[in-house]
């Protein structure tokens, strides 16, 4: 496929996309969990979105439900490089099951971002070779970007940092 | 002769060959650019993986983010990626603008100094990155000559910032002062002197022979497995991908200026290395067309809701005084919505994404730092090479660690 247009993504995606919305040239459409996996798929294999600029995750605690928003940016290179087409893929998940399938097996790159969804928020992404904290020690029991973790709140470091003073082990 | 024979022999022995040896590098090895930490399997001295281990540094810039305004985000900016602070406050200031819709609005004189000030930083760092690779693999004389380049730099920025390492220069909606009266004389001082460093360094390096043996081939990755692991800049540019957001999606009207993206096509270190090497000489011409056009004019925007008073008017007049004090006690408000906006860093792809909630502070901010994602590939790149490639490894992807923790 040469050209490209946001047509023809909405046509051959339609049913998958629940809502679609576009703030200041961004285009962001809204998928179902389920499904997203297999959406992300069919954008990189049939629409060239070879390239996963960033994957993160946003907390609505008490504004919105589902609680947790899954954000996928997508870019496509185009034939010589020049081209500017980003796309955003958003998905709503549950604070009960907070759990996703990985898209390691999509896009290499995955790897360290979901690792730090999963630091930071505690969502588990299912299939992901090597789910492990990444920036917090690998103790720690708190998940620091959720909006209900206290900043001022030392005692999770503190029982992290005295377990590995006791075990020695740094 | 002998020794080789000897390893040889031991290694036929099935009980000698099970066991591998676990190597702990870091946290506070020199060659690891910070405090990334590595842990290598070997085989002798083959790495079967390396597993690197960081968040060291990481101090939840993106949670401290959250509790304050847009302005006050700015300083943490600087401490990512230290070396190249100021290419990082622009890149948040843009998206800051991006995300009030003000781009169209910011005076050219203001976007004119971001470039000039960007294109100095992709320097600077790309020194640093050239000079401690350089230095890691026992080249120390070149490491000095960018150094004292580097230190240049500094100067300049101290000129027109106050501050040499953390900047947190431009301001949303222009600069936040004139210009200094001798900022066109020091950048042209700039542009004569500098190319005659780059001349040393490239005869010091490109074909220096032990520097060659130790690059290339080392560390090689395909332009396919880049695209994959989403890397960006130099290290995805050494692997023939000629990707660069300046030419793509020309912010700060890059499309102005005539300059080439450097691309080479063996994916090796050596690559990497002759990307930047060129990178800085595409930068002193972007520099020079900036100066020469420098426009004069106003330096910020006028924007009374967003930029704050002259301190003249905050002294003098009540009005000013009381937008002064609104501006910086609850920040301005910003439309609720969500932006993701990407600059060329010299390291690659820094973009910030930031959830607006309408009011003056961030509800959301993700930084999608170039190095953490670059980082993805050093196990790839170390896999079945010696312990001292490793190290070419680590310095070839050139990554700083105040990024990768933030």
């Amino acid at each position: 496929m040469s050209g490209f247009s946001l047509e023809q993504l909405s046509n051959r995606l339609g049913s998958y996309i629940e809502s679609s919305s576009e703030f200041r040239g961004e285009n962001t459409y809204f998928v179902a969990p389920d499904k997203t996996l297999k959406i992300l798929q069919i954008l990189k294999e049939e629409f060239k979105f070879t390239y996963l600029v960033d994957l993160t995750a946003v907390d609505y605690l008490g504004i919105k439900s589902p609680r947790f928003e899954i954000v996928y940016y997508l870019h496509r290179f185009g034939e010589d490089y020049d081209e500017n087409i980003r796309i955003r893929i958003k998905t709503k998940i549950t604070e009960d099951n907070p759990s996703i399938d990985s898209a390691t097996s999509i896009w290499t790159g995955a790897d360290w971002l979901e690792r730090e969804v999963y630091d930071m928020f505690g969502i588990v992404f299912k299939g992901h070779p090597d789910l492990r904290r990444i920036l917090m020690p690998e103790d720690y029991d708190e998940f620091p970007l959720r909006k209900d973790f206290d900043v001022r709140n030392r005692e999770p470091s503190k029982k992290s940092f005295q377990k590995a003073l006791r075990e020695g082990n740094f | 002769m002998e020794r080789v024979e000897f390893i040889e022999e031991q290694s036929s022995d099935p009980n000698l060959r099970k066991e591998s040896m676990i190597l702990n590098m870091g946290p506070q090895h020199p060659s690891t650019h910070g405090v990334l930490r590595v842990v290598l399997y070997l085989d002798g001295e083959v790495v079967q993986e390396a597993v690197p281990y960081v968040g060291y540094l990481h101090r939840g810039i993106e949670k401290l983010c959250e509790d304050i305004t847009y302005q006050q985000c700015l300083p943490y900016t600087d401490r990512m990626d230290y070396i190249a602070s100021i290419c990082n406050n622009i890149g948040f200031i843009l998206s800051v603008e991006k995300l009030l819709g003000i781009e169209d609005e910011i005076p050219q004189r203001a976007k004119v100094t971001e470039v000039i000030l960007s294109e100095l930083g992709r320097i600077e760092s790309h020194l640093v990155g050239i000079g401690t690779n350089a230095m890691d693999l026992g080249a120390m004389s070149a490491f000095l000559y960018c150094f004292k380049e580097r230190e240049r730099i500094y100067d300049i920025l101290e000129i027109v910032c106050g501050a040499r390492l953390t900047t947190s220069y431009p301001r949303v909606g222009g600069l936040p002062d004139e210009l200094p009266d001798n900022f066109e004389e020091v950048i042209r001082n700039f542009i004569k002197i500098f190319p005659k460093t780059l001349n040393e360094v490239d005869k010091l390096l490109t074909r220096n022979k032990i520097f060659i043996e130790r690059t290339r081939g080392v560390a090689t990755i395909t332009a396919e497995e880049a695209i994959g692991f989403g890397l960006t800049g130099p290290s995805l540019r050494g692997s023939g991908v000629p990707f660069d957001l300046r030419k793509s999606n020309p912010y700060l009207n890059y499309d102005h200026y005539d300059f080439e993206i450097p691309v080479a096509s063996d994916g090796d270190a050596y690559s990497r290395f002759l990307c930047r090497f060129e990178e800085m000489r595409q930068s002193l011409k972007i520099i020079e067309q900036a100066i020469n056009n420098l426009p004069d004019g106003p330096y910020i925007a006028d924007l009374p809701d967003i930029v704050l008073p002259e301190k003249q008017k905050v002294y003098t007049q009540m009005e000013s005084l009381i937008r002064h004090f609104v501006i910086v006690y609850n920040g301005f408000n910003t439309p609720p919505g969500e932006i993701y906006h990407g600059v060329e860093n010299p390291k690659g792809e820094l973009g910030y994404y930031i959830v607006s909630d309408g009011t003056g502070k961030p509800y959301r901010i993700h930084v999608r730092g170039p190095s953490f994602v670059n980082m993805q590939a050093l196990p790839m790149m170390a896999k079945g090479r010696l312990v001292a490639d490793v190290i070419a490894a680590i310095g070839s992807i050139d990554i700083v660690l105040g990024e990768i923790d933030r």
